[in-house]
């Protein structure tokens, strides 16, 4: 009986001591890495603004007049993603805006009217793109579609992007080609239209169109320098083709006579930025932008910009900024009445005359742990303002908050 | 004026020199804690999207700040 308990123990050592000699198999879900494939929502983005601005030199009237205007602007962005069997992931962000302004100036187009068409406008611009990486090395390649649509300018637009990372994941690559196709109701001050009196609405509405195309490609180069710095070094040249003036803005001449802006119907521009950021200590970060500007319509620019968001806890940051910006006007610029009848091409445009600029404000950026409002999802709230001084005497303020839920 | 261009032009340059003698050097994910802090991506903000539009439109230059550069006029 001994013996038959001796051989039953050894033949349960024999079996054991067999397992303990090789690699015991796993299960198939074990072996393979497993991550979810199912469509998973990355973060969707909730930011809206409200800004205001007023000063003395409206375009529409010649470079003269009230500049006031209010603009509420909001847009929603939802990034889903899905991963493939051969370990791609997909990613899809959809983004739809919706920007509603009021401005007085443009209520002058056609003052005669109580409100005109464009004394208020609204536009809606939703783009979709499809991002596919490889989520070991990084690299990534993806496609964009866009529209634009507002009263008096529909805007059609594709876009095409590709990321290259390095093996180390220190530098990174990115180019960018984007394409727009614009159409734009060509809209006259109601004098130059050449409509006698006795028109309708139905009339005015019956308006020209014209074609504005943009080609703007993209190139960047993201590096990692240290432990606390990294740079990023952009270069985006961009090309336009068609109706490039503002039809409706106004121009007077030195004989006292009046006309639409007119400006070239080519533009090239070539802006190039770098940014460095560097995190000083544990609390600070120093966020910094430069950017040199260049176009063949005169445009010399530069702006600085230097943002210093200080972590008062894991979870809260303020961050004050400044930015200084100056430009050197269009070669085609002339304040009120000072244009003269020689001249082909001719703006009172501000926008595009010798300026300088400060915009300054606080941000503040609160994302706790728990999420907020006790809602774990409620990932992360920002909230800042900046108030915008123009040498030309426009000031402006803006206001905006951007919610995360992820 | 011209001082304070003169001064962010230096602080720029200042900055780019500072990084050229930094010697660019491999750091390994597990030491990127601090670059991978939202507050140091390497671009605007969402919160900013807007601002960049109205000083898109407000001043002549544009491009390379990740802001809008076409699509869509808005240019009141």
């Amino acid at each position: 009986m001994k013996k038959i308990y001796l051989h039953i123990f050894l033949l349960y050592i024999g079996i054991l001591s067999s397992f303990a000699q090789s690699k015991p198999k796993a299960l198939a879900s074990d072996t393979s890495n497993y991550q979810s494939r199912k469509l998973k929502i990355e973060e969707v983005n909730f930011v809206s603004s409200y800004y205001h601005q007023d000063g003395n030199n409206s375009a529409v009237t010649g470079g003269i007049g009230t500049e006031k205007l209010s603009d509420i602007a909001n847009t929603f962005d939802l990034q889903v993603s899905k991963l493939n069997k051969l370990g791609y992931k997909n990613t899809f962000s959809f983004e739809l805006g919706v920007d509603h302004y009021t401005s007085a100036s443009s209520d002058k187009i056609d003052p005669n009217t109580i409100s005109s068409a464009s004394s208020a406008d609204t536009r809606i611009y939703p783009s979709l793109n499809w991002t596919k990486t490889n989520e070991t090395t990084g690299n990534a390649i993806g496609f964009t579609g866009s529209m634009s649509t507002e009263f008096d300018y529909q805007s059609v637009g594709a876009g095409f992007n590709l990321t290259r990372v390095s093996k180390d994941k220190n530098t990174q690559f990115d180019f960018k080609l984007q394409a727009f196709l614009d159409t734009w109701k060509v809209i006259l001050p109601v004098e130059l239209r050449g409509v006698t009196s006795g028109s309708t609405r139905h009339e005015h509405d019956n308006y020209a169109t014209s074609p504005r195309n943009s080609f703007n490609a993209s190139f960047s180069i993201a590096q990692v320098i240290n432990e606390h710095l990294q740079a990023l070094l952009i270069l985006e040249p961009s090309y336009q083709k068609g109706l490039l003036a503002t039809k409706y803005q106004r121009n007077y001449f030195t004989d006292n006579s009046v006309r639409a802006e007119n400006l070239p119907n080519k533009r090239f521009k070539l802006p190039i930025g770098i940014r460095l950021n560097y995190f000083l200590g544990d609390n600070v970060v120093l966020r910094s932008f430069y950017r040199y500007y260049t176009d063949d319509w005169g445009i010399k620019a530069h702006t600085a910009e230097l943002e210093v968001p200080i972590k008062i806890s894991s979870f809260f940051s303020i961050s004050p900024f400044y930015r200084y910006s100056e430009q050197t006007g269009v070669k085609y610029f002339a304040p009120y009445g000072q244009h003269k009848v020689s001249e082909t091409y001719y703006t009172s445009d501000y926008d595009l005359s010798n300026l300088s600029s400060d915009f300054y404000g606080t941000g503040i950026r609160f994302s706790p742990p728990k999420g907020l409002l006790g809602l774990q999802r409620l990932n992360m709230l920002e909230l800042r303002y900046g108030h915008y001084v123009r040498s030309t005497s426009l000031v402006s303020n803006v206001i905006s908050l951007n919610l995360k839920i992820k | 004026m011209k001082t304070r261009i003169k001064t962010f032009k230096l602080a720029m340059l200042s900055l780019i020199i500072f990084t050229a003698l930094s010697a660019c050097k491999t750091v390994k994910s597990y030491q990127k804690s601090k670059l991978n802090d939202a507050e140091m991506i390497l671009s605007s903000r969402k919160v900013q999207k807007f601002e960049q539009s109205f000083q898109l439109y407000r001043e002549g230059a544009s491009g390379a700040n990740g802001g809008k550069s076409g699509g869509g006029c808005g240019c009141n």
